[in-house]
């Protein structure tokens, strides 16, 4: 039960992206075509599940029985960044197809706050490993989903006829307001 | 460009989050109202004084492959100093912050900075630029917490402004809606309209 909780709590009522405000960079920048979205949105899910494993266990086996908790942040976004380095060089060797695929996104990913954002906030929940992969795997999710949606939306927008002041970014955070202002609808499902 | 471009830059021709769309993140997470807006600034700012004078001062001991990884430490270390004094001295603003305060490590501004300015100029130089990134972005902040404070609380800084009508109970009737999650979006695109339009004037 507490997987069910943890899942759609993750994915709808605390979305990352629209209610947490992990990760917005993405979200406004390879938002404007549905296939970048999905790209993206697959390279994060990657990311996100392999960095929360590796932090995870290093919070565990080598923070806190030394005591030196307060290097968590140095350490934390140092393992991301040559994880993704490593991710990369890997891909690009064993799946060069993957690799084409998420490419240009991965290098994009090490500032990606919601990584970091997810691997503190594991910590934070105190959360047991598989807890902590059941968590990201739907934080991942939920982003993607929300990556895809709002791409979508805002494919129809270059078509509109939009004052001339609100072209590009204004009217999309205008638009994501009102997507965040639906996800809201979720609140109090768990 | 002279000291005084380089100081005023900061908060509108290069204005990090109104022109360059830069440190989304905490500028919509933190923003519900103006005293964490501002907090959140000023601790932006500090890292970014500190780092880019740290950066300016080594960069000639910083072989060109490695650089992004050492910036990325540099930063890392004044964030944890940031982190670790606030929790100290100032543990409610610490609370509100929360999870943004050790996100300020991947605030792309920052890195940003390093990259495109600290590593190529002096340390004076280098270190006003920080102050006037910092303090535009500060400024932004505030300002995006203000609004939101006053149309979904009926203040600024905790002063109560009556602009909204009462209920029974003396309680102000107001917008709760933008001191959630979407009014942060709303407010920024109106704001940033609003900008580009007087830009262009």
């Amino acid at each position: 039960m507490i997987y069910v909780t943890i899942i759609l709590s993750a994915i709808f009522v605390n979305n990352i992206l629209l209610s947490q405000f992990l990760g917005i960079c993405p979200f406004m920048g390879v938002s404007k075509k549905i296939d970048t979205a999905i790209g993206m949105g697959g390279a994060v899910t990657f990311v996100m599940v392999l960095a929360t494993i590796v932090t995870f266990l290093i919070q565990k086996y080598a923070l806190e029985p030394f005591g030196i908790g307060y290097l968590q942040t140095i350490t934390f976004i140092l393992v991301i960044a040559s994880l993704v380095q490593l991710v990369e060089i890997i891909l690009k060797k064993v799946s060069p197809a993957l690799y084409q695929a998420l490419g240009v996104f991965l290098p994009l990913i090490t500032t990606n706050c919601a990584i970091l954002g997810v691997a503190i906030l594991t910590i934070q929940k105190d959360f047991n490993l598989l807890e902590s992969v059941v968590f990201a795997v739907s934080s991942a999710i939920g982003f993607a989903l929300a990556l895809v949606l709002f791409a979508g939306i805002r494919e129809h927008l270059d078509l509109m006829n939009v004052p001339k002041g609100m072209k590009g970014t204004p009217i999309a955070l205008v638009t994501a307001g009102i997507l965040a202002l639906a996800f809201m609808g979720f609140a109090g499902v768990v | 460009m002279n000291f005084m471009q380089n100081l005023t830059k900061g908060f509108f021709k290069e204005n990090a989050v109104f022109v360059l769309l830069l440190g989304l993140c905490p500028t919509l997470a933190v923003t519900s109202s103006a005293v964490n807006g501002l907090g959140m600034g000023l601790a932006t700012t500090f890292v970014l004084i500190m780092s880019n004078m740290a950066i300016s001062l080594i960069k000639d001991l910083i072989p060109d492959k490695v650089r992004i990884p050492s910036f990325i430490v540099v930063i890392a270390s004044f964030v944890t100093i940031v982190d670790l004094s606030m929790s100290a001295y100032l543990p409610d603003l610490h609370a509100a912050l929360g999870i943004f305060i050790p996100l300020i490590v991947v605030n792309c501004i920052v890195l940003g900075r390093a990259e495109a300015y600290a590593s190529k100029n002096n340390v004076f130089n280098s270190l006003i630029d920080g102050l006037s990134i910092g303090l535009g972005f500060a400024f932004a902040l505030t300002l995006l917490g203000s609004i939101r404070e006053l149309l979904g609380a009926g203040a600024i800084f905790g002063i109560n402004i009556p602009i909204f009508p009462v209920d029974q109970s003396n309680a102000p009737i107001t917008m709760l809606m933008f001191i959630l999650a979407p009014g942060g979006f709303i407010v920024l695109g109106y704001l940033i309209a609003l900008i580009n339009k007087i830009r262009n004037v």
